[in-house]
């Protein structure tokens, strides 16, 4: 039976009012500090010239040498992101390995918590993941085309660095969220940390890793149109020459592609996860 | 094995156990007693607070990292959720077993193909589990699952057995036979076998020597025909339950309380 003086009020209500008031308050400066203002959209003159520019969109340019031109694109594309990807694996693997507490031989007779100075050897490699993903890729991509030229090998150079970060980073979390047990009996029955790797912590973690890796490799694509902005080649560099040139069909094209490339990224992640996880 | 000495944990006071190669001894005692700790400190997977513990004629902790790890690979332990990942085939789990003594490139190479399928099926089939070579480890019951457990540890062929509670999730004849089996394997292979158990009945039945433990401290141990039911009830005695106050059983209604 509850307290009718207690039934009328809602305990909760004043942490919620106050909650919600502190967003507002929080949320106001940005709104200014972003210059957001919505009124722009429609006032006269903007919108007809977004609708003009939309309008170019129309229709979507599909002459035999524009899609031949589009086509060798798509794949600097595709190439770009993953040979990108690949080097990034190179990097981020045997980093995450180094830098992730789920190997540790010293933690196997302290309850999963490894000794001081087995945490002190791993710092250096968390800190190298930590620099390499800090750097937006589009800075990295902007470095490499001064020093290796335009196309597409500032995009591949700029990518592996930036997702080896953060491959590494999330990998060694995975390997870390999964159960740990399986792997610390295989220690404890004498084999070393590779081999307790591949027969305790990958057939847990495979189905996350494949997942992730896809999902990263789809940005990737994303990314590698972005920094084409900047001259490191594929569909950002066509896309950027087709807005030069006020050809609104080339860029619906394209981005219909990208739509496409997005599409058949979260088909192959659907397939992987439906066969290993 | 030379001597065991361990002590100082709070699980465990002032434990002082010698068992010679090749002998079997049961543990026995009411959980939270320290049995488990007891076995996991012989396993090296616990490195003792206080007391020197030797186990295969070497001291595990003034070893270095890579020959205690060798060490460890003639130690065995049985769990008793045996930690196999799931996906994992059962063929897999099993020849891990060798992993301590396998390279990495043949243990790969297993991964690939299974190296040692005849080895397995063997192993198996001792437990009568030959047909489920193929299984997921996730396919299994737990009863299953502790049966490949204990094969894993048989087929790594270890010289010291460590067994925490190893038929507990089997029904009383099945756990009966898997004990003979595991008896019968380490007197063959001349392999000392420690074993806590539950079952007192099974322990007697199966085992030469008896440790009983209570509260962290051996209160008895002695070869299984001398175990009388006076020393049993000691071990087993509880105290507290006896005089906890049996509660009016008050009908508690059922709420279907959903989480916010």
């Amino acid at each position: 039976m509850l307290n009718p003086a207690l039934a009328r009020r809602d305990p909760a209500a004043a942490s919620r009012l106050m909650l919600t008031l502190l967003a507002v308050a929080l949320l106001w400066p940005g709104l200014k500090l972003s210059e957001l203002d919505l009124g722009v959209l429609f006032d006269g003159s903007n919108a007809d010239t977004m609708g003009t520019f939309l309008s170019a969109f129309w229709p979507p340019e599909h002459s035999a040498e524009f899609l031949g031109l589009l086509w060798q694109a798509t794949l600097e594309t595709l190439a770009i992101a993953t040979v990108g990807m690949t080097l990034a694996l190179a990097v981020a693997i045997p980093c995450a390995l180094l830098a992730t507490r789920a190997l540790s031989l010293s933690a196997l007779s302290r309850d999963g918590r490894p000794a001081w100075w087995a945490q002190v050897f791993r710092w250096p490699v968390r800190g190298l993941l930590i620099l390499l993903r800090s750097i937006p890729e589009i800075v990295w991509a902007l470095l490499f085309v001064r020093a290796v030229g335009l196309g597409p090998t500032a995009g591949v150079l700029a990518i592996a660095i930036t997702y080896a970060g953060m491959l590494g980073k999330v990998y060694a979390e995975i390997f870390e969220s999964v159960d740990p047990l399986p792997a610390r009996a295989l220690l404890g029955a004498g084999a070393s940390r590779l081999q307790a790797f591949f027969y305790g912590v990958l057939p847990q973690a495979t189905g996350e890793m494949l997942s992730y890796t896809v999902y990263r490799w789809e940005c990737a694509i994303r990314a590698s149109v972005v920094m084409g902005f900047v001259g490191a080649g594929g569909l950002g560099q066509q896309m950027d020459l087709s807005m030069r040139m006020f050809a609104g069909g080339e860029v619906a094209s394209m981005l219909l592609t990208f739509l496409l490339l997005v599409l058949l990224a979260d088909l192959l992640s659907r397939l992987l996860r439906w066969r290993f996880a | 094995m030379g001597h065991t000495h361990a002590g100082g944990q709070s699980a465990l006071r002032e434990i002082d156990l010698q068992v010679a190669q090749g002998e079997r001894v049961a543990i026995i005692g009411p959980s939270g007693a320290g049995k488990t700790t007891l076995l996991r400190l012989l396993a090296t997977a616990l490195k003792p607070d206080l007391g020197e513990l030797e186990v295969l004629g070497r001291r595990p902790w003034t070893l270095a990292a890579g020959a205690r790890q060798r060490l460890r690979a003639d130690i065995g332990l049985i769990h008793q959720a045996p930690p196999l990942p799931p996906r994992q085939r059962v063929v897999t789990a099993v020849l891990a077993g060798q992993l301590g003594h396998w390279s990495l490139p043949k243990s790969l190479l297993s991964l690939i193909y299974p190296l040692d399928i005849q080895g397995a099926a063997d192993a198996l089939g001792r437990l009568d589990l030959a047909e489920k070579l193929y299984m997921r480890c996730d396919q299994l019951s737990g009863g299953q699952l502790q049966r490949v457990g204990i094969t894993r540890v048989l087929y790594q062929s270890p010289q010291l057995i460590l067994a925490d509670e190893p038929v507990s999730a089997m029904d009383p004849v099945l756990a009966s036979h898997t004990l003979g089996v595991l008896t019968r394997e380490a007197e063959r292979r001349n392999a000392t076998l420690l074993a806590s158990l539950h079952a007192v009945e099974l322990a007697l039945e199966h085992f030469p020597r008896i440790v009983g433990v209570r509260d962290g401290r051996i209160l008895f141990d002695k070869p299984a025909p001398e175990v009388g039911p006076d020393e049993l009830a000691a071990l087993y005695a509880n105290e507290q339950l006896e005089h906890v106050p049996t509660l009016p059983a008050t009908p508690t209604p059922q709420l279907n309380i959903p989480r916010c």
